[in-house]
This record gives C-alpha cells, structure tokens and sequence, in this order.
C-alpha cells in the first residue's frame, strides 16, 4: 500500500488515551493510504475509533506508536508550530456542529485559515469570497451565522475548509446536524467538490451517508476491520430516475444480498492481514 | 501588519461583549483616574505653595528661639525665650554681619481689636518698619509704620483686609481707630489682600511697633533685663550669600549666649531654601502615600481583568479549538488573548485620564480653591504605561491557559 504518491500514508499507528489507571486503546496497530483525489468514509460506531483516527489524520492528534506521513512529512518529527502550519496548508476541517463564530459575517468566517497563513488583507476577502461562490453562497458574504439557515451555515463552513486550497478535505459528521433535504445538499456540494480533483474524506455512522463514497473503511475497536472501494455511482445532479434508483438501492439495504458490507469471509481476511503485519 | 490585524479582532470580541467590557474596564478607569487625580492635587498643591514661599523672598532667614536638634531630642521651638532685643541691637551691626542686610525683631500674639460694637480675633505682631520689606508686604491703602513711629511707641496700626472688613465692613479704613485692651490706635496702613487663603497670608493680621506690643499689650517677659523676641527675620545680602548669613547670625547668637563649643543652639535658623525643601519633601511624601493608595484600586482592576479574560478564554474554548485546527500556532493564540486584555486597559486608562482631566477643569471652576490640578506628561505616559502593563501583566495568565488548551477537547467542549 506504501506509495511515495500517497498524499497520507499510515504504517501500524496506535494510539492508547490515559485514563487514570486504565490505559484505553483507541487506534490499534492501523495502517492506511490515501491517494489524491480519493473519496473515502469512515464509518464505525462511537467508539469504534474513528474520530481518534480522524484526529491523527487531520494532525490534531499524533499516534503513541506507528508512523504517521502526510504528503511525505513524518507528523511525528514536526513540532507543534510545523504542524499547525500544516493543518492550515494542507487540511480543510468540517464538523458536525459548523463551528463558526458567533458575529463575524459569512466572508470573514471564510477568510480564518487566511489570517494565520498571513494572506494580505485585500487577497484574503477576495478568496473567501471565492470560496464562498464555489459553495453557492456568493450573495450571502455579509450575512452573519444567526441571518443563516444551518445548510447554508455549513457551507460557509466548507467555503472556510476550501479558502486555503487544502489537499484534504476532512468532514465529522457533516449532515449530522442537518435534517435530511439540506444533508443531501451538503453532500450534493461535496460530491462536486471531489469531481473537481478534491480527496475527501467523511466520519460518519450513518452508513446510507457512508455508501455513497468510493472508498468504505469500516472500524471496530480500533481496528479497520474492512476496506472495501466501489465504482462511482453518484453524481451531483442526479436525473429523477437515477434518484430513485438510488432511492431503490436504499431500500435495498434491508436486503441482504444487496448489502454492500463486506461478506464475513471477507472481514476475517481482513483481520488476518491485520494480524500479519502486526 | 498581522500585529494589527489582533487588534480588529480585539475590538470585535470586546464590542461583542460592551457591557461585560464596560465593567471590566471600570476597574482600570477608577485606578488611573484616581492616582492621576492624587498625583495632580499633590503636585498642584506644592507647586502653589512653592511659588508663595518664593514670592516672599528667598533670601529671607528666620531666627527662632529654642532648639531643635537633628540627631538627638529635640526641644519645643520658642519653649525657651532666649532672643532678645540685644541679640538684635547686635546682629544689626553690619561690621560683625557683611552679609545680613536688614534684621527686623517680631513680637506676636493673639489679640482682641475693637471698633465700635464689633470686635475681632486677629494675629497681633509687634515689628519694626524693615518687616514690610524683608516680607514682601504690599498695602492696598496708606503706609506701614515708620521708624518714628517705632522709636516713639506710637499708637498705630497695620491690618490685613480681612480685620478691616470684620471691623468696618470695608476694607478703606486708613485714620479710623481701633482698640486693644480699651486703648485706642489709630489705622495707618491696609495690607493688600494676599489672594491665598493658606499660606502665609496676613489678611487676618495686625502690625503695631514692637515697643507697644512688648511693653503695653503683651507684656513680653524679660531675659537678662532685655525685651525678649518671638522670632527675628533677617535678609541676606544675595541668595548665593544665604548660607553665610546663617553662619554669621549662628555664630553671633552662640558667643552671646555663651554656648560652650559641645552645646547645641538655643535657637534655630531657617531659611526659605530650607523651608521649600521641607515642603517638597513633604508633599511628596503625601503624594506617594496617597498615590500608592490609589494604586491598589489599580491592581484590582487588574485582577479583575485576569478575572474577566479567564471566564473569555472559558467560554471560548471551542473557538480556540477552531482557531487551532485551522491553523493558528500558540503564539497566535496567545497574542489573541493578550491584545485583547491590552486593548481593555488601554481604553480604560485612556477612559480615565478624560475623567481626571474633568475632574482637573471642575478643581478649577471652584472659586476660592488656589490651587489647579497639575496632570503632566510624565503622569499621562505613567498612566497609560501602567494600564497597558497592567493589561500584559494580568492577561498573560489567561493567554497562557488558552493556548494550553488541547484542541481536540477544546472542539468537542460545549
């Protein structure tokens, strides 16, 4: 899987929390490889660890053992500053609950990454604003988060993951706040995003969110426990027959032979390659 | 400048929260207004008496009787009346003093003057006719004694504007007559109103030959068969020659007295120079004392600023944890948090100069009060230093936990 163009590589990372007297294996022994371009979900349920591994991957948080590469760059090697001028470079954040500020309006919210990668002041606004436009909110620069409806208040909090051009785009539970209408439209706007060349990269437990990615990384108990890649399917503007064949697929899930979870041969080999490399 | 650009951020977080703000800052605009203010009464103060004590004279010493000594216990002044009208027959022998150009006796007490049915409480010195000019005093009407008038113990008499207007209801009462003890005086003279309440004023002063007031009115007690004085004022020949007429009188005074070489002064000198030292020494001492008073509401204006900025960087966990996965290093974080505490106290020591500058115009407009504020531009820079130090000072704490914060807690706090 290690590939000098994979934008991240992962080899044995682990990660144990302390927790008073109790040592808590959150990430146990993953190896990982994301190219560019790639689309990919993860998808466990809570405490499976998949926010410990998302927290590595967006260097926020670094693995007690094993090593961790993004774009060639060992996070264990760099320091604090190093990485935070990474995480602004090359990482694009969207989380669940939009975390914008409170009174700054939709452009300033925007242009953040901007301040702290010491953009002038004219070329910062004219990129938020940008990236504002590339999300569909080009009108709504001035609004403020209260003036917002929540799906355009995520976007905004895309446009702000987008105005430095990150090579990944990392999203936590990006609809979970939204009803179904605009999480279809976050992911609508997503979907874009990853035609026009973005690798992204989604935590979900929500698996009909999670299917429509290329890439599926289910985990348990730290683990990877399945990595299963599926042909393109979606498209932003489906035509309303495509919806309802998608429509279709998701009721199919109840059905077990159109369940796309990997076969339980399947996981057990999986498990064994785990347990190889170990 | 990305320095600049935390100040917009600062102002934003602090307009976002005015009343919050307000509050804080009330702490720092107490504190500055409030030594500003200090500062400025105790400099104005001084500044006013000193220019009064100069006004007098500066070459002008003063021969009390009584020691006061520097290193040991020192005696009452005037507790021994040992000046007499000898020492001041000698001390005006020009020959023994070259640099002692005039020397004028005082004898004083306080007295009763009648005219008609009132009556007043004034200040009575008995002098001769030099006293008005080693003084400096002017007169709004008439003349002061003469020196007939000394030789002769005639019946005369100076006033302050005050007595005359307690007396006469005007301060034109030059022929008019006066009583003290029964016996009638007449008015030669009317001091010109000083224009200063406090110090050294002698609107509420009387002047009569010093014969008349050791002999008939006060009946001054005698030492070795010779009138004894109050206090002798004598005029130096120059300012540069002050402090050799001190030694001259010194020396005069010890051989009369018959002082052995190991006994202190049975009297004590002083000069303006000294006494302007002795006011400046204390005025400053009142200023500081009462400045650092002043000081500590600073200080808890400070820590109500730590108070405040610790509960911001609480409340704004999340948007640290934001800031930090988006980029922004510690010493982001860190200068976010100390402008902001910096722009706080800035504004509220600026908030408080205005205040002191108003309370300066108001100290003005109150009429009868002699004195301005003084607020310099060493207290201004003080003052704004001191707020901005303040600001770092007890922001620091605050940044410091901001940017400990770990990010992944700080995202998922609520």
């Amino acid at each position: 899987m290690t590939t000098s163009s994979a934008l991240i590589d992962m080899q044995n990372a682990t990660k144990i929390y302390q927790m008073g007297e109790t040592n808590v294996l959150a990430l146990n022994n993953v190896s990982l490889s994301i190219a560019q371009g790639e689309y990919i979900a993860i998808i466990g349920t809570s405490g499976s660890g998949k926010s410990t591994l998302m927290n590595i991957i967006g260097l926020l948080d670094r693995p007690t053992d094993g090593v961790y590469r993004i774009r060639g760059q060992n996070a264990g090697d760099l320091t604090d500053s190093q990485l935070a001028d990474l995480r602004n470079k090359e990482i694009g954040f969207v989380f669940q609950q939009f975390n914008l500020l409170a009174r700054a309006s939709a452009w300033r919210q925007a242009e953040l990454p901007l301040f702290y990668a010491n953009v002038s002041r004219s070329e910062s606004r004219r990129r938020a604003l940008d990236a504002l436009a590339q999300v569909g909110l080009a009108e709504r620069a001035d609004h403020k988060p209260e003036e917002l409806s929540g799906g355009q208040q995520q976007r905004v909090a895309i446009a702000r993951a987008l105005v430095n051009r990150p090579s990944l785009l990392l999203a936590d539970e990006p609809t979970g706040a939204l009803d179904t209408q605009t999480g279809e439209e976050v992911m609508a706007l997503f979907e874009k995003l990853h035609q026009e060349g973005l690798t992204l990269v989604i935590v979900t437990h929500d698996r009909e969110i999670a299917e429509r990615a290329r890439r599926v990384l289910t985990m348990r108990d730290g683990a990877i426990i399945s990595d299963t890649r599926q042909a393109a399917a979606q498209t932003i503007e489906l035509p309303p027959a495509s919806q309802a064949a998608a429509n279709g697929r998701f009721n199919g899930l109840s059905q077990p032979a159109l369940t796309p979870l990997p076969q339980p041969g399947a996981i057990a080999k999986v498990e064994e390659d785990i347990y190889e490399t170990a | 400048m990305k320095l600049l650009r935390y100040f917009r951020v600062a102002v934003d977080s602090i307009a976002s929260h005015k009343m919050r703000s307000g509050l804080t800052m009330l702490g720092i605009v107490i504190g500055v207004a409030a030594v500003l203010t200090i500062l400025g009464i105790g400099r104005g103060a001084s500044a006013n008496i000193l220019s009064e004590v100069s006004s007098q004279g500066t070459t002008r010493l003063t021969v009390s009787p009584g020691s006061v000594s520097s290193d040991g216990v020192a005696g009452a002044g005037g507790s021994v009346q040992t000046l007499t009208m000898g020492d001041v027959a000698i001390l005006s022998n020009p020959d023994l003093h070259s640099d002692v150009t005039q020397v004028v006796p005082q004898y004083g007490g306080n007295t009763q003057l009648v005219a008609g049915s009132n009556n007043t409480q004034i200040r009575m010195t008995g002098t001769t006719a030099a006293y008005a000019d080693v003084h400096n005093l002017k007169l709004a009407e008439g003349r002061f004694l003469t020196e007939d008038e000394i030789s002769q113990r005639s019946s005369v008499i100076v006033i302050g504007t005050t007595v005359a207007t307690d007396l006469f209801g005007r301060p034109q009462v030059v022929g008019e007559s006066v009583r003290i003890n029964g016996e009638p005086f007449t008015v030669v003279g009317v001091l010109k109103k000083s224009g200063n309440a406090e110090f050294g004023s002698n609107d509420n002063s009387g002047f009569i030959p010093i014969g008349v007031a050791q002999g008939r009115i006060f009946d001054a007690p005698r030492y070795r068969g010779e009138y004894t004085v109050t206090s002798i004022s004598a005029d130096a020949a120059s300012e540069e020659r002050v402090d050799a007429a001190e030694r001259q009188i010194e020396q005069t005074l010890r051989l009369r007295h018959g002082l052995a070489a190991d006994d202190d002064n049975d009297f004590t000198i002083s000069t303006q120079a000294s006494l302007l030292e002795t006011i400046n020494t204390i005025t400053s001492t009142l200023t500081l004392l009462l400045g650092s008073i002043a000081a500590i509401s600073l200080l808890v204006g400070g820590i109500g600023i730590m108070n405040i900025m610790l509960v911001s960087v609480t409340e704004r966990t999340k948007e640290i944890g934001l800031r930090k996965a988006l980029g922004a290093h510690n010493s982001d974080v860190l200068l976010q948090f100390l402008i902001e505490s910096l722009v706080l106290t800035l504004l509220g020591g600026l908030i408080g100069i205005g205040i002191s500058y108003g309370v300066a115009l108001l100290v003005q407009s109150i009429p009868n009060f002699n004195f301005s504020l003084l607020i310099e531009n060493d207290a201004l820079a003080m003052a704004l230093g001191v707020s901005a130090g303040c600001g770092l000072l007890f922001g620091l704490y605050p940044a410091i936990r901001a940017t400990q914060l770990d990010p992944i807690e700080a995202l998922r706090y609520e």
